[in-house]
This record gives structure tokens, sequence and C-alpha cells, in this order.
């Protein structure tokens, strides 16, 4: 009985051009996108076939959740501290510089002015369980949401407002917050939406 | 890992320069494996669509503005569209007549809804739009010169003005519809409104079948 011989092959594989392909699709990654905010409540933006982008900069966004919350994010940290000391100013609430440290952190921010000494307080964990059920208050009695808005203009008057509503937000909220924004005299914003393509059905 | 093969042998060659010839292998998987780890990882924390934006103008609040300087509408341009509840708009054209119920029509957010409606009261505006536009495509015209001809044509004389009023049933998303609905009709001047009592008289009034005018009548 003759062996049956078995030629013996290397089992390495030439990975150079698999890396090259990843090392590619990494950079597109990285070039393309952004990174993902953290928010507060999970809002679905309705479609629309405008087609314009929302600029990167400088944007004072105001998300209104289904049931109606309203909450506040600005893109940059020194402009949170100017609002959160101004608007502290205007309702009568004292601010420590550690307070301001840790609310110039926040993403997303909505919170009654009575309860954000005792919000910013709290751990990170625990500011994210509370933040969906507070919100700033809009009603006509107590529109803290005006306070906020005028102050973060004063903060910085390059900002662009931009509204992100779910798309099934009942347009009595809406109106609150655009009869608000109409008594501060903003009167350009901008509304999100996500692409939709124009249908002819 | 890497490895070095170190290739003797091969006999000597003429010039007697016996340099070893070394062929550099390098094992790229740990380099793959950390590629697709970093992939995986942008994929899942980054968001590749930036989104989309809508830019409107809303009337100040203020209520210096004196009659004199508010342009009132024609009424044979101005057509005003009702959000209702339920995914239902209705729309009336000119003014608003109470006494009759038919006047305000349902319609609906298809394209043969309220949009035939509207591109055929501005037919003159979307024709030149859509010349435009071929010009463009032939690189007849600038982006520039675009965007200012698109909006004189827009903003000409004879194209309907639109009102929209929502009713506190209507959901955000039927505003956007709405405002959407302005734009595929090229449709430059439009206007958000608060509802009035009138127009909920004539949302009731279609739902009774005009028993409300009946009765005022009465």
């Amino acid at each position: 009985m003759s062996k049956i011989k078995v030629a013996r092959k290397s089992t390495l594989i030439d990975m150079t051009a698999m890396s090259d392909v990843t090392v590619l699709l990494l950079t597109f990654f990285m070039l393309t996108s952004t990174f993902v905010q953290k928010a507060p409540v999970q809002v679905t933006t309705p479609g629309s076939v405008s087609e314009i982008k929302i600029p990167e900069h400088d944007i004072l966004q105001i998300l209104i959740d289904p049931k109606g919350k309203v909450f506040l994010s600005l893109d940059k940290q020194p402009d949170m501290i100017e609002t959160l000391t101004s608007v502290g100013r205007d309702l009568g609430v004292d601010f420590t510089s550690a307070e301001l440290q840790k609310f110039k952190l926040q993403q997303t921010f909505g919170v009654p002015i009575k309860s954000m000494k005792a919000f910013l307080a709290m751990s990170t964990e625990q500011q994210d369980k509370v933040l969906p059920e507070l919100g700033i208050p809009t009603d006509s009695t107590d529109n803290q949401f005006k306070v906020w808005v005028r102050n973060a203009r004063i903060a910085n008057p390059e900002l662009r407002i931009a509204i992100k509503a779910d798309q099934s937000t009942p347009y009595k909220v809406i109106k609150r917050v655009m009869s608000s924004l109409q008594d501060l005299r903003e009167n350009r914003y901008n509304l999100i939406t996500s692409l939709k393509v124009q249908s002819d059905k | 890992m890497a490895e070095l093969q170190t290739n003797e042998g091969g006999g000597k060659k003429k010039g007697g320069s016996k340099q070893k010839k070394i062929s550099v292998h390098v094992d790229f998987t740990p380099m793959v494996d950390m590629n697709m780890l970093l992939i995986t990882f942008f994929m899942l924390c980054t968001s590749l669509s930036t989104p989309q934006t809508m830019e409107i103008n809303m009337p100040s609040n203020d209520k210096k503005v004196t009659e004199e300087d508010q342009q009132k509408v024609k009424e044979s341009q101005a057509v005003t569209l009702l959000l209702a509840g339920g995914d239902s708009i209705f729309y009336y054209t000119g003014l608003p007549n109470y006494k009759d119920y038919t006047s305000l029509k349902l319609s609906s957010y298809k394209a043969d809804g309220i949009r035939a409606l509207l591109l055929k009261r501005n037919n003159d505006a979307v024709y030149k739009i859509n010349e435009l536009k071929q010009k463009k495509l032939q690189l007849k015209i600038t982006q520039a010169q675009f965007t200012k001809q698109a909006d004189e044509i827009k903003s000409g004389k004879n194209t309907p003005v639109v009102i929209i009023k929502a009713t506190d049933n209507a959901t955000y998303k039927n505003l956007i519809d709405a405002l959407d609905e302005m734009q595929i009709c090229n449709i430059g001047k439009y206007v958000i409104d608060t509802i009035s009592a009138g127009d909920k008289f004539l949302l009731k009034n279609l739902q009774t079948r005009g028993e409300l005018s009946r009765n005022v009548a009465n």
C-alpha cells in the first residue's frame, strides 16, 4: 500500500487587499457620518420633499415629544453657561460655578427652573431616567420656554432656531411653541424633517 | 504573525554580491479584525443622513401693524386649507360662505387631492418653473439665476395665496404635509394662521350637513 501523499500547502491568506478595503470603508464612515446625539425622547420626524440641509453650527434645537414635552439643545458650551446664568437671573435662581460646569455637559436640557438645582445634583444615570418626564413649561401662565429662547438669543445672536417634533404631535402643542416664538419676534425658523421622495400617487 | 522568509539557495550569482533575498510577508489578519471592529462601531454610533429642514417665515404677532399695512388678499386668489383631525383636510376658495355648507369641500393629502387643485390654480407658475428647470438642466442658467427667477415667478401677481389653518386635532405631520404641497405646487405665498370661530363653524356645518346654518336662518 502506498501512502497517498498530501501536499502540504500553507494556509496563509494574503490579507493585504482585505485590509485595504476595510480601511477605505472606515475612512468613508468617518468622513460622512455624524455622531448620534443623546436625546431624552425618541422622535420620528415627518418626511418632506424639502432638500435644504440644516446648518451644522449655531443651532438652537427645540425638541417636542408626542406628549407635548419641550426640550432644548444648544451646540456650544459657552452659550449654554451664559444662557443658564441669565435664565437663572431672570427667574430668581442663582447657580454656582460647579452647577454651571455640570450643566454645560448636558446634550439636551429641559427642566423647570425650580427643579434645575436638584436635577444638576443627580448622577448622570438618574438624570437620564427623570429627564423624559420633565420638560420646559410652555403654559401661558408660566412660560419659561420664552425666557430660555430669549436668553439663548442674547447669548448668541447668530443662533438659528430649529423645531424637531414627532409626527404625531398634536398641533395644539406646536401652536403653543410657535406663538411663543412669535411673541419673541423669532419669525424665521427651520422645521426639521426627514427626506421623502415625491410620490405621484 | 509577520514572517521573514529567508531565501537561501538559488546558487551563486555571477556578481558575487551575496546578499540574502528576503521576502517580507506581513500578516494583515489582526489589522483587518481591528478595522472591522472600528467600522462596526461607526456604523452603530453614527448617523449617515443629516436631517432635512424646511424654512418658514411666520407673520409677526405685533399688534401695531395697521390696517393699511396689511395686504388684503384678492378674493379670487385665496385658498384656505383647514387641517382637521384624522388626517382629513378641507378647503374653500375665496371668502367663506357660511350659508352654504357645500362651499367647504373635503380633500386629501394624496396627489389627486389638494395637490391637483393647487397645481390647477397655479398653472402658469408651474409651467414657467418647469421651463426654468429645463433651462437649468441644459446649463443655460446658473443656480443663482434659477433661484432668483423662480422666486420672481412664485411671487408673481396671479399666483394663488394659500392660508393654512390647523385645528387642535391635526398632527404635526399634517402641517408638514400641507407645507410640502406648497413646495411641490410652487406656491410662493402661503401663511399659517390660527383657526377662527368661523372656520370651526364651517367644519361643524359640513359635518351636520348644513344643520347649523339652517338653525341660524330660522
